[in-house]
């Protein structure tokens, strides 16, 4: 396969703005199909507001993004998950006026080879037991896992994903570890943003490290422990 | 005559169904209101000068072109419709990022305009439509004399409400029109066209009140005030039953008509005033309305 037609996500010269602030100044970054990348960075960096971009659901936005070799930064917000891509919100999005099971059936299928109902359920089976209640009623983790259930449903194959571990417990930060780890063998894309660095490191083959809307450094998985230092002092861990 | 503990039986019994005709229009009117409410934040003054638009709809197609009253149910309520379609692209949507003030000063002029120009062509007196043949006569009951047509209204009013609101609650087109009201930016990064929903979602509230217009034709006089007069008493009902709650402007629209009815009977004079009595007894004790989440 050519290097060329494995990029799933190319960004260049991206700058965000909400309103007057603007956010991004000039990110640049690649995603190949099959990688999980991290977006690592104190709150605040611009990882979230990077995700937002991508689905167009900043105030404005310049440079460019190509997806599976699309431009869309001309493109409108419904338009971008048709070309197979899954958010997941950091504040996870899940609809108080829809029960589990509606939430799940809610994104349209943005490609043909979702996971059946059937799949998520034997993957979540907490979901399965609580289809018939309000979505908000389900604990953090539930949440969690029903807004990653219902992307995956929808056959998205490029995954941006914010937050998903923040204040969970570790019983179901190792959970969602795994379904990642398995997404990627099914070869799945994931971009995942990412406060909690012990959950990322052991499972992502690059992270992209951002400080006040710029790009700071790029490492690969096998660079980490020369680059601990450097992590360090950006993230203050 | 029957009477019941000194109660005149057909006198209360004839009030009540006064009431429930009134009732099903403020539940037909209400629920467009929640509905375009619901998804698009808008208050809608023009919904009544949209119910006044659907009778006079109904009346101009039977004079001028010889459209029966079955045509005109379907027909009608379509056309009112595809001009809130119109007016929700053409109007609404460049100021749909203004505050919500502007939007609703902008239905409210359009309301009088469409009042004033009905006024001008057709004048303030009002025109006669006659009742179906289909629903002429009536049934004598027990304990009352029920005209055919009025039956028809509360019937067809409560199935019309019914499939509105299980299409809202039930089914998929309605999950996506409950999520679009939570949060129509995730929506649209789902890939859902959301505006197009909107646009949609103001076309249907704005037919419910054109359909409502045809069934009034035949009983209230096609006036061009007849949207005004009712849409101050919708709103008070709006706000007793709770903004954004669909079913909860269905209850209170039938349960206000009732009300109403029965205050006809027991003490007329405050006839028309019992709601606004409600409203404020209503905001004081509960101000979400009945049916409405606090906020």
């Amino acid at each position: 396969m050519s290097a060329v037609g494995d990029e799933k996500i190319r960004i260049s010269d991206l700058h965000a703005f909400y309103g007057e602030s603007h956010i991004l100044h000039g990110i640049d970054m690649t995603v190949m199909q099959g990688e999980l990348v991290t977006l690592l960075g104190r709150n605040g960096a611009g990882r979230s507001t990077t995700l937002r971009s991508i689905m167009n659901m900043v105030g404005r936005r310049t440079g460019s993004i190509n997806i599976n070799g699309r431009e869309t930064i001309d493109m409108s917000a419904h338009k971008i998950a048709h070309l197979g891509l899954g958010f997941c919100p950091e504040e996870r999005g899940i609809f108080s006026s829809l029960n589990v099971e509606e939430n799940l059936m809610l994104p349209p299928a943005v490609r043909s080879d979702g996971m059946s109902v059937e799949e998520i359920y034997e993957l979540f089976p907490n979901l399965y037991e609580r289809r018939m209640s309000q979505g908000t009623r389900l604990s953090g983790g539930e949440q969690q896992m029903l807004a990653l259930a219902r992307i995956l449903r929808s056959g998205a194959n490029i995954l941006l994903l914010d937050e998903i571990t923040e204040g969970l417990a570790p019983v179901i930060v190792k959970k969602l570890g795994e379904v990642l780890v398995m997404l990627k063998e099914r070869g799945l894309t994931i971009l995942l943003v990412e406060q909690n660095f012990r959950f990322a490191a052991p499972i992502a083959d690059r992270h992209y490290v951002m400080e006040h809307g710029h790009i700071v450094e790029e490492v690969h998985a096998n660079e980490l422990e020369a680059k601990a230092e450097m992590l360090n002092t950006y993230l203050g861990v | 005559m029957a009477t019941f503990l000194g109660i005149n039986l057909f006198g209360l019994f004839g009030q009540l169904l006064v009431g429930l005709i009134n009732g099903s229009f403020y539940a037909l009117l209400s629920l467009g209101l929640a509905i375009i409410f619901g998804l698009l934040k808008i208050i809608n003054f023009a919904q009544g000068a949209m119910y006044m638009l659907g009778a006079f709809f109904a009346w101009m197609a039977l004079n001028y072109m010889g459209i029966n009253y079955w045509a005109a149910l379907i027909i009608v309520p379509l056309a009112v419709g595809c001009i809130g379609v119109l007016m929700e692209r053409y109007l609404l949507r460049p100021i749909a990022n203004e505050d919500h003030l502007y939007s609703l000063l902008l239905t409210f002029g359009l309301a009088l305009i469409l009042q004033g120009a009905f006024t001008h062509m057709f004048g303030s007196s009002g025109m006669s439509y006659a009742i179906p043949d289909e629903l002429k006569g009536g049934n004598r009951l027990p304990f009352m004399y029920l005209p055919n047509y009025r039956a028809w209204i509360i019937i067809s009013s409560l199935v019309v409400c019914v499939a509105t609101w299980y299409m809202i609650e039930k089914t998929k087109l309605g999950a996506y029109l409950r999520a679009g009201t939570e949060n129509p930016q995730l929506m649209q990064a789902f890939g859902i066209n959301v505006p197009l929903i909107v646009t949609l979602t103001f076309g249907f509230g704005v037919g419910l009140a054109g359909f409502a217009g045809v069934m009034a034709a035949p009983v209230y006089s096609v006036s061009p005030d007849m949207g005004s007069n009712m849409l101050i008493v919708v709103f008070a009902i709006v706000v007793i039953g709770g903004m954004g709650s669909i079913g909860g402007a269905i209850l209170t629209g039938l349960g206000m008509g009732i009300v109403e009815g029965l205050t006809k009977y027991f003490y007329p004079e405050a006839s028309t005033t019992v709601i606004f009595a409600v409203m404020v007894i209503v905001l004081l004790t509960k101000p979400a309305g009945l049916f409405g989440k606090e906020a």
